[in-house]
């Protein structure tokens, strides 16, 4: 494999995405052909448990999720010992403008699996769940048939491949609920209680699932796991930066003439994601702001699309780098209905247990409201933003904050919008007024306030 | 003082199919009535007084089996006897928690808690359309609002309309999901030929479906066509990622879409 000289893989782009178009790819023979579970096989004979821990800790992948946490760290904290250990799957992507990991369980079921499996060596875990979302039945059927082949292909379940490690895999339909996707929510929600976020500490890694130790990572990280025994740690690390290994999948949708999945070695240029990928906004239109990691991001503007596409360089633009979902917005939208979307979303969401995410996504919504009515005065724009900065770091878990941090930031950096929004809105009631004539006036004073 | 003509209030989409009425958007249906003091407390239903489907038990006993513990199958449980009815009748919990054995109510309060389960009737057919952030921008309220307007027109019944977020297809803005089948992108148009599939129970929109075989987005398949952008165009930015590039700069373009076309996943 041929390097550039500023160590990025200059030759097969593709690693995730690698043959995901090869027809029955989610077919175990197929998968088997194009090399799968070869990792799995190294892991259980080639390698102890520490040292698969320990390539995993040394490639410096990071979760693909959203909190970007290294993935080899948050295994490393599962405590030692006889005791049942879980490792949940997260496959409940529910994110406005993410759908990355639909296509990698849809197409590539098996590389899930293996991720999985090696994942539960280093951990040591013997019971594995995937937890996938209700709507995506589907790439659920797809994973069901999937673990059944791989059951019957004895890579699941008691001393896998003949070794003395057992693991069982089980496909978890959720229901739903957004909020399931949060770590703690997805471990009530499997247990069979209502999907509520958990305080933290403990952590789940020491009481999580049942109150046993439990590792839960995202489907990407979990894919990325079997390149990485397959590539070796030094060699994965040499993708992306030094901060930010691998290579990511990246969603683009929006205001894009190609909109979709495409996996790019992390610190590439975002333009080169938004233009050279995704074609960038329709002719005759120009970047107006982006989301950089999914609608729960801070916006960042058309400038800032010249940074390095990595965990770290999105954190300093004061945004984050997310599950890697790039939503596009051009110059010929107002952000006020992208608010209102956002913020409906947010709301319904909320499970309701704590009151600053409860509450703060429901002003959120009544008081765009108010501004799309006409009713609102410049002083109601202060409001909003003090409701966002209330709600942010004050709940159990980051769902408030995921509306909060980018309406704050549309607040911010977009307020000519709406404060045109407010304006127009007004000047359209006025103008509705006049209309009226003084019966109707007479009609609307007899029927009393609105 | 005149009172201002307010413009009108967007109504959430179940407040209109809400036979009982508009509801809060964000309170659980249910949640004014008063609380019944003359019922008995909540018991576990005994399994050999209930009736219960055959299929539906063997089902629920083979998902507890699964987990460490048996209250882990609540919501697969659930998922097969909504399967059955189409919705979450009081009979149908009642059967869920007998082979469970737990109360009703807790199964009521996991089937109120979820979206996609379902305590009143909504129909066995769903229409979920996204409305979210990328589908919005992509005119999804408009496919929406046609969708509901052609069931209204043509008394389409068994059938729940509803805005739904976010299905995670925005490469397909705006999408709907139909009963599970992901199709799009749609237009206003295609709104005709989803209600008349659903009521003569066809497979709606062949070809637009994610899981169909030849699935391509519009653009893909423009390209596919002949006179396309050819597999591999080789250009001064094909091979790793060169400098940036616009779209409109004619030899970066192509060799982009040629290199978008090995890169895209779908």
């Amino acid at each position: 494999m041929s390097h550039d000289r500023d160590g990025r893989d200059g030759n097969g782009d593709l690693r995730l995405l690698k043959d995901i178009d090869e027809p029955g790819l989610a077919g175990i023979d197929v998968y088997e052909r194009r090399g799968g579970y070869k990792s799995l096989r190294k892991a259980l004979e080639e390698m102890d448990p520490d040292g698969v821990l320990e390539a995993l800790e040394a490639s410096g992948l990071r979760g693909r999720g959203g909190a970007g946490f290294s993935m080899g760290k948050k295994a490393s904290f599962i405590p030692k010992g006889t005791m049942d250990k879980y490792i949940c799957c997260n496959a409940d992507e529910s994110e406005p403008g993410a759908f990355k990991d639909r296509l990698l369980m849809q197409k590539n079921p098996h590389r899930l699996i293996e991720g999985i499996l090696i994942a539960s060596i280093a951990a040591g875990a013997n019971q594995t769940f995937i937890y996938v979302r209700g709507e995506y039945s589907l790439q659920a059927d797809i994973l069901e048939q999937a673990v059944a082949d791989a059951y019957a292909k004895g890579y699941v379940g008691e001393g896998i491949m003949g070794s003395d490690h057992s693991t069982e895999l089980v496909v978890h339909r959720g229901a739903g609920a957004y909020i399931c996707g949060e770590e703690s929510a997805l471990l009530d929600s499997l247990e069979g209680k209502r999907g509520h976020p958990r305080l933290k500490p403990p952590f789940p890694a020491n009481r999580g699932l049942f109150q046993g130790p439990t590792l839960i990572n995202n489907v990407e990280t979990l894919c990325n796991v079997p390149l990485v025994l397959e590539m070796g740690a030094e060699e994965y690390k040499r993708l992306g930066t030094e901060q930010s290994p691998g290579t990511k999948v990246v969603s683009v949708s929006g205001d894009v003439q190609r909109p979709g999945n495409y996996e790019v070695p992390l610190g590439i240029p975002a333009r080169e994601i938004v233009y050279g990928l995704a074609g960038g906004p329709r002719p005759g239109r120009r970047v107006k702001c982006w989301w950089p990691g999914g609608s729960s991001a801070p916006l960042l503007e058309e400038k800032d699309l010249d940074l390095p596409y990595s965990f770290e360089s999105m954190a300093e633009a004061g945004s984050m780098l997310g599950s890697g979902s790039i939503i596009v917005v051009d110059d010929s939208r107002s952000l006020v209905p992208l608010a209102m979307s956002t913020a409906e979303f947010y709301r319904h969401e909320s499970c309701g247990k704590c009151t600053p995410c409860r509450e703060g996504t429901n002003w959120t919504v009544k008081m765009l409201e108010r501004i799309d009515s006409g009713e609102a005065t410049p002083m109601d724009l202060e409001i909003l933003a003090q409701v966002q900065t209330n709600i942010i770091g004050n709940c159990l878990c980051v769902l408030g904050d995921s509306m909060a941090m980018p309406i704050g930031s549309m607040l911010e950096k977009f307020r000519p919008d709406f404060e045109a929004h407010i304006e127009e809105a007004r000047a359209r009631n006025d103008a509705s007024i006049v209309e009226l004539g003084a019966a109707d006036l007479a009609n609307v004073a007899e029927a009393g306030p609105v | 003082m005149t009172s201002v003509p307010r413009p009108e209030r967007r109504e959430p989409a179940h407040a209109q199919l809400d036979p009982v009425g508009p509801a809060r958007p964000t309170a659980v249906p249910g949640w004014d009535r008063p609380a019944d003091l003359s019922k008995a407390p909540g018991t576990v239903p005994e399994l050999a007084e209930t009736d219960v489907a055959p299929d539906l038990r063997a089902e629920i006993e083979h998902r507890m089996s699964l987990y460490p513990d048996r209250h882990s199958a609540v919501l697969p449980a659930l998922h097969a006897a909504q399967k059955l009815y189409g919705w979450l009748p009081p009979q149908a919990i009642d059967e869920v928690a007998a082979v469970m054995k737990v109360t009703p109510a807790y199964l009521s309060s996991i089937a109120s808690f979820y979206d996609m389960l379902n305590e009143r009737p909504v129909g066995r057919h769903s229409v979920y359309v996204c409305t979210s952030v990328s589908c919005s921008l992509s005119d999804a309220k408009k496919v929406y609002g046609a969708i509901l307007d052609e069931a209204e027109r043509t008394g389409l019944e068994d059938t729940e309309v509803r805005e739904f977020a976010c299905l995670g297809a925005c490469d397909m803005q705006p999408m709907a999901s139909i009963d599970g089948r992901y199709v799009g992108p749609l237009d206003v148009s295609d709104a005709a030929e989803i209600v008349a599939s659903i009521r003569e129970g066809r497979r709606p929109l062949p070809g637009r479906g994610l899981e169909d075989e030849d699935f391509r987005l519009p653009y893909e398949a423009a390209e596919a066509a002949p006179g396309g952008t050819p597999e591999h165009e080789a250009g001064p930015t094909d091979r790793g990622l060169g400098p940036s590039h616009y779209p409109d700069e004619t030899p970066e373009a192509k060799a982009t879409e040629g290199r978008n076309r090995r890169r895209r996943g779908e």
